[in-house]
């Protein structure tokens, strides 16, 4: 037949009809997108940038310095003065509270190193040979996200295990040292860990979705930063109702050791946090199925 | 085998692709040829999925690309150099691609060695040189053994030796049979290589076929025949196919037949020519003549500046 013989001079598989078989050569080589192998190459393109090293590296710097600087400058006499009585309010310290002065700091930094992940993409040129290889695309966002997830809550949990630990001598003798084994104090650090962790998958999806990593990394320190300042403009009664479902808010209920009154419970603050996550994370998946990359 | 139908893609109202038909044949070498601006980036982008068509469709071996399994073993691009992240490794970056695939590291050291690049595959790509990034962006193209090979611009910024390498690289690929297409702006340096031409202004076809046919249609320039006897050689010359004008009463251009056969007839009627010159107009005066009308960035004349000052 002659069509047969034409086909023979081509690649085998290599076959023109819209209506084919699996073509027999891909199976043949074996080579084939999987979700396991999108991951792999996520994996190992986060740790390939030394940018990655650095940042993840002064994350966990700045929490466990931070943590220890504010174990030992507390003094018991400075919040004496002012503060209500320990164990009351949010807004007091505990060992805990103190060891996880670097949070705020530290999700900025997790926050940026999720952007860059995502966005230096974008800025680089680097997304279109990677949406080449995996033009179905979600799979790339996903692997992302469940790439720098683990690798963040790893390294910040032990970061803040370790601004616990050094902070521990500092206090000692003072009223509220603990140790941690007490109540709830695992619980706080591990709980810091999820936070920062859901703050670089945050950054993920906002580098995702904004693909700038200037105006992304403007609408992380917005989001966590300054959107509750800027609330506090709102009337009375709406501003009590909403202030503890801001992203940052909801996220500080994660890893303190003792509710405020208004703050929801920890595990309230991580279900609002991960939906905020999960809605940016949406928008970033429709923003990268529908357009243009 | 792509296959481009009625391929358009618009940004706001501006028509960048217009109703673009054409296919890149395997065991050929395909140019896609058009100025600056013509659309010939957008519309390879729209081939590997990275762009969607405002209308139309392009096949990769039968189905849109994001269908395929194995979509670096279908077709590898070179698109802009510049797709890379610069703080990472040549190495590290072929790398990260080829986990997507399953592609063995033993393919990734072969590709690097293929393009010359052994000696730097450690470097961050940022430190790259222009022809370097080119090379680079070639293994990447190879590194799933593809059937379709495409490539944006892939001589630019190279050396001497670099074009040279990767012309006959072209060309062997294309004999072991898989498709070639590559696009350019030069026409001369395309013809080197490519079998077969796609030619594009605003978005637009303006000529598909063979570099053979394009180049004996630029050489349509027709001969130029003298003869104290141009009236008797006119008629003589005359058939079906025959064109035949005449600038002066001792002067024909022809075009319809070729020099030997315009010799042949002048002897055998004992007709004395004082001149038989092919009109010869080169490939990239012809290429221009095609897309005169249709470059997008036209320069102004040279003197005109003068003239103003």
């Amino acid at each position: 037949m002659p069509t047969t013989a034409l086909r023979r001079t081509q690649r085998p598989g290599k076959d023109d009809n819209l209506s084919t078989a699996p073509d027999p050569h891909t199976s043949a080589t074996r080579y084939k997108v999987t979700g396991i192998r999108v991951l792999r190459s996520e994996w190992a393109k986060f740790w390939s940038l030394r940018s990655s090293w650095i940042t993840l590296g002064v994350a966990v710097f700045l929490l466990v310095l931070f943590g220890a600087i504010a174990s030992f400058t507390y003094s018991a006499d400075a919040t004496a003065g002012g503060g209500p009585a320990p164990g009351g309010g949010s807004g007091d310290s505990d060992a805990v509270s103190l060891a996880l002065t670097g949070v705020t700091f530290a999700s900025l930094a997790v926050g940026v190193l999720g952007v860059l992940l995502a966005a230096g993409e974008y800025g680089t040129g680097m997304i279109r040979s990677t949406l080449a290889a995996v033009p179905r695309r979600l799979p790339v966002l996903w692997s992302k996200a469940a790439v720098i997830g683990p690798i963040v809550l790893v390294l910040t949990v032990i970061g803040a295990l370790a601004a616990f630990q050094l902070g521990t001598p500092g206090l000692d003798g003072e009223k509220i040292a603990l140790s941690l084994g007490d109540d709830g104090v695992l619980r706080s650090l591990a709980g810091a860990g999820v936070y920062l962790s859901l703050v670089a998958v945050f950054g993920v999806a906002l580098g995702m979705l904004i693909r700038s990593s200037a105006g992304a990394i403007a609408v992380l320190v917005g989001t966590l930063l300054i959107l509750p300042g800027l609330a506090s403009l709102l009337p009375d009664s709406l501003y009590d109702t909403m202030n503890p479902y801001f992203p940052s808010n909801a996220g500080s209920a994660v890893y303190a050791l003792n509710q405020s009154s208004d703050a929801l419970s920890p595990g309230a603050g991580i279900a609002v946090f991960a939906g905020w996550v999960a809605l940016t994370l949406a928008g970033a998946a429709y923003r990268l199925r529908k357009s243009d990359a | 085998m792509i296959e481009a139908r009625e391929l358009t893609k618009r940004y706001g109202d501006k028509t960048v692709v217009d109703n673009l038909s054409f296919t890149v044949k395997p065991g050929e070498v395909t140019g896609f040829l058009g100025p600056n601006g013509a659309g010939k980036s957008t519309t390879m982008r729209m081939i590997v999925g990275l762009d969607s068509p405002t209308k139309g469709s392009v096949t990769v071996a039968g189905r849109s690309y994001a269908k395929h399994a194995a979509p670096l073993h279908e077709i590898g691009t070179l698109l802009e150099a510049k797709s890379v992240h610069p703080g990472r490794s040549a190495f590290n970056h072929l790398m990260a691609l080829a986990h997507t695939h399953g592609i063995p590291r033993r393919r990734v050291d072969e590709v690097i060695e293929l393009a010359g690049l052994t000696s730097v595959a450690g470097k961050r790509v940022g430190a790259f040189s222009l022809g370097m990034g080119q090379r680079l962006g070639i293994a990447t193209a190879l590194l799933g053994d593809p059937a379709i090979v495409m490539l944006d611009e892939p001589v630019n910024g190279l050396d001497p030796e670099g074009v040279l390498w990767v012309r006959n690289l072209l060309r062997s690929l294309a004999d072991e049979g898989r498709a070639v297409m590559l696009s350019s702006h030069l026409m001369s340096e395309t013809a080197l290589i490519a079998d077969h031409l796609v030619i594009i202004g605003r978005g637009r076809l303006l000529a598909d076929t063979t570099v053979d046919d394009f180049t004996q249609e630029a050489g349509g320039g027709g001969i130029r025949v003298a003869t104290a006897e141009a009236m008797k050689l006119r008629s003589l010359l005359a058939g079906p196919d025959v064109t035949i004008t005449s600038s002066s009463n001792e002067e024909l251009l022809v075009s319809g037949r070729d020099a030997r056969e315009i010799g042949a007839i002048a002897a055998r009627n004992g007709i004395a020519l004082h001149e038989l010159t092919p009109q010869s107009v080169s490939l990239e005066a012809a290429f221009m003549d095609l897309t005169r009308d249709v470059v997008e960035y036209q320069s102004a004349p040279a003197d005109t500046e003068r003239k103003a000052a």
